[in-house]
């Protein structure tokens, strides 16, 4: 339980202007509530019809909304950094469920959540609403190495 | 006077001198079965030459004591020192002083070699209960055996065995131990630093390269090749305790690598949780990096593999040899919420087996091997809802320890031929200090709690017949009273809507506060953490812990030993010494 080595935690941002920062936020708003409009939401019980010990299955709703802009609730993963262009959407809040996964490991049920630019987090623990574009099927990030089989690129959020 | 001060200038710069010594692995006072591999690293700082540096063991040349050369790394990974290495070193029994000179710097360390005398056990069962203190064996005695004037219903199978030793946990580098290093210790007769399994912990860069010392899967597989292993665990597979069976790593979460350290080394069953780390990186819900299938490779390899209890039951009564069995992605359910509470993931996972039932299993597969077997079992969770300050949870799993060592005894019945050994690998600071009375008089749960004449009997529900009470949510209960917290609330019952969280990240996203789900109740008090702001959870102690014993080599469990010195019982009682 008492592993905090870097492999653990969230993959690190990448570099990032002020400037391209402070664009990014003020286009965030009216770009998520465009996102929002037209966005299906997604659940998380609702991303798999099948949950094994041999992996899982997405669903047919899932599957049917890849590459297209969906909308999810979730808990925001404590993030390495304070600012990021990419973090993990939980579940469960993972603060609060450390003695889920042995080592802070990751639970599987993760969505990583790619922004268009790094921004900001919110304080870990958090639920936030995420709108961005659905992409399924395995992925190994070119930056970190981080791999995911679920992620919203494009994507914005907001604390709700 | 200004003579004095400067003398102990000098005193006080010599007494730090040690820092940048030469370090010998493995360490002083290693105890290492004779013929067993281990590497041998000396480490110089400040990346002398070869010339510049000299190594002896009882005043003899490497190469000479050792049958082979060594190497010399000037710079060492590019780091400020230089290492001398011999990988897979091997020694015959003896004793051995190693000196490490370098200028005017000597080191010196001593090694005692051992040999084993004749084989005494076919079978040796290894039963760890992990974080298993006094504390949780007087309350699963109190919950399953009941307890009337002083004097308890029955005993439990871990207590009614003959031999009794306590031991130490500390690891190489802190007083108090993890699960890695400690299960080590068992695993290897080598201590270790925390996180890691299988090594001593150097200066290496990558986790993968310090000096390995060998496990007793892998001595039994070079040396026994009718013996079959099984690990047994309801923690992932990959955690701790399990991997020490097989592991050689400075870092406990490598979990890719321990997958793939399980199947070089292949033990007949392998059973816990922790599936995702076999699934190929194309697979949803993988937590490999790369493309490897293990679960293809181990079912190429012989295996049979099993996802729930019935499969794993059919595989034992269908006569298969090898096993792996994979029932939860994450830890296996443990038995409050298998039998009680049914939270958890027993929705997600609705037929996995208890600890009891794999032990059970495992025999089944394993007593056929013709030159005995070597069988691990732990019951994980006993530390980690100690870790959450959930007693309830971690006793339920106390009881489930002490039925599968049920299983195993009767298993040896007279045979005589198999040594049980039953051992927390560390504590947790954790304490029975009375009861809590719904009906004594006041508001708050202190007023609640019964101590001294007071500590009335707790009124838990009938127990079902494999010791379990059907009921915990009652009017008095034990009052269990852990040493360390994070900021919380205690509610001072059961935690029926799932495993207590007992804190969540604060709004800086850094320090812990408590849960304040628990903060509302009738009873609920707020208690302000004693721990660093980091934990969210208790920790460890380093309290000795009771270890108890039955079978041929148990005899030589008495007084306090080191944990490595269970190690070296089994390899005693299975004659695992010589060349």
């Amino acid at each position: 339980m008492i592993d905090n080595s870097p492999s653990r935690r969230p993959p690190g941002r990448r570099t990032f202007s002020r400037r391209g920062l402070l664009t990014g936020l003020a286009a965030l708003p009216v770009s998520l509530r465009a996102l929002a409009a037209e966005a299906e939401t997604l659940t998380f019980d609702g991303l798999y019809k099948s949950f094994g010990v041999l992996g899982f299955q997405f669903s047919d709703r899932a599957t049917s909304l890849r590459g297209k802009p969906v909308r999810m609730t979730g808990y925001m993963a404590p993030p390495l950094k304070p600012e990021s262009h990419f973090f993990v959407l939980t579940r469960e809040p993972l603060a609060i469920c450390p003695f889920c996964q042995s080592d802070a490991d990751w639970p599987v049920d993760i969505v990583v959540v790619f922004m268009r630019a790094a921004t900001p987090m919110v304080s870990a623990g958090q639920k936030v609403a995420v709108s961005g574009r659905l992409e399924i099927g395995s992925s190994t990030d070119a930056e970190t190495g981080f791999v995911s089989q679920i992620r919203l690129v494009d994507a914005g959020f907001h604390s709700v | 006077m200004q003579k004095r001060t400067w003398l102990m200038a000098a005193a006080m710069l010599a007494s730090v001198a040690p820092v940048t010594a030469q370090t010998i692995y493995p360490l002083n006072r290693a105890e290492i079965l004779e013929g067993s591999r281990f590497d041998f690293k000396v480490e110089f700082p400040n990346a002398p030459a070869s010339a510049d540096v000299k190594v002896t063991i009882n005043g003899k040349p490497l190469a000479e004591a050792f049958g082979r050369e060594v190497q010399f790394v000037q710079n060492e990974e590019g780091q400020k020192h230089s290492a001398l290495w011999l990988r897979g070193a091997q020694l015959p029994a003896g004793q051995y002083v190693i000196e490490a000179t370098q200028g005017s710097n000597k080191a010196t360390v001593n090694w005692t070699v051992y040999a084993t005398p004749e084989r005494k056990a076919k079978n040796v069962i290894l039963f760890v209960g992990d974080g298993l203190s006094v504390a949780h064996r007087t309350a699963a005695r109190i919950l399953s055996k009941g307890w009337e004037q002083g004097l308890y219903g029955g005993e439990l199978a871990i207590d009614d065995m003959p031999n009794m030793a306590l031991i130490s946990t500390s690891g190489t580098d802190s007083v108090v131990t993890d699960s890695a290093n400690s299960a080590s210790a068992y695993t290897t007769g080598h201590k270790s630093c925390v996180n890691a399994l299988g090594i001593y912990c150097a200066k290496n860069a990558l986790t993968l390269d310090h000096p390995k010392v060998e496990t007793i899967s892998e001595v039994i597989k070079r040396k026994r090749a009718g013996m079959a292993i099984g690990v047994v665990t309801n923690a992932e597979i990959e955690d701790a305790t399990p991997a020490a069976m097989v592991a050689h790593t400075r870092r406990r979460s490598d979990y890719n690598d321990i997958v793939k350290m399980f199947f070089d080394v292949q033990p007949d069953v392998i059973m816990g949780g922790g599936s995702p780390n076999f699934l190929p990186k194309s697979t949803p819900g993988t937590k490999r990096t790369d493309d490897l299938d293990f679960i293809a490779k181990f079912k190429e390899a012989g295996y049979t593999l099993a996802t729930t209890k019935a499969e794993m039951n059919a595989a034992a009564a269908g006569g298969s040899k090898k096993l792996l069995g994979l029932y939860n992605t994450s830890n296996i359910d443990g038995a409050f919420d298998l039998r009680l509470a049914k939270k958890g993931s027993i929705s997600k996972f609705p037929d996995q087996p208890d600890v009891v039932e794999q032990t059970k299993a495992a025999l089944e597969m394993l007593k056929g091997a013709q030159d005995g077997f070597f069988l691990m079992v732990e019951s994980a969770r006993i530390d980690k809802y100690s870790h959450s300050l959930d007693w309830e949870r971690a006793v339920f799993d106390t009881i489930m320890l002490d039925n599968a060592v049920k299983a195993a005894k009767d298993f040896a019945g007279d045979r005589n031929d198999t040594l049980i050994i039953v051992v927390p690998d560390h504590a947790h600071p954790v304490s029975i200090v009375g009861t809590y009375d719904d009906d004594r008089p006041g508001q708050l749960l202190r007023d609640k709690l019964g101590t001294y004449a007071d500590s009335l009997p707790p009124n838990y529900g009938p127990r079902d017949a494999d010791g379990y009470p059907t009921k915990v949510d009652t009017s008095r209960r034990l009052a269990v009273a852990f040493g360390t917290y994070p900021d919380t609330c205690d509610t001072g019952r059961p935690y029926l809507d799932g495993e207590r969280v007992p804190a969540v990240k604060g709004p800086d996203g850094k320090t812990n506060v408590a849960n304040e789900k628990d903060c509302t109740g009738p009873l609920a008090t707020r208690k302000q953490g004693n721990l660093p702001f980091d934990a969210n959870s208790g920790v460890h102690a380093a309290d000795d812990v009771l270890l108890t014993a039955m079978g041929p080599g148990a005899e030589r469990f008495r007084g306090h030993k080191p944990n490595t010195f269970v190690f070296r019982v089994m390899a005693e009682a299975l004659a695992l010494g010589g060349k």
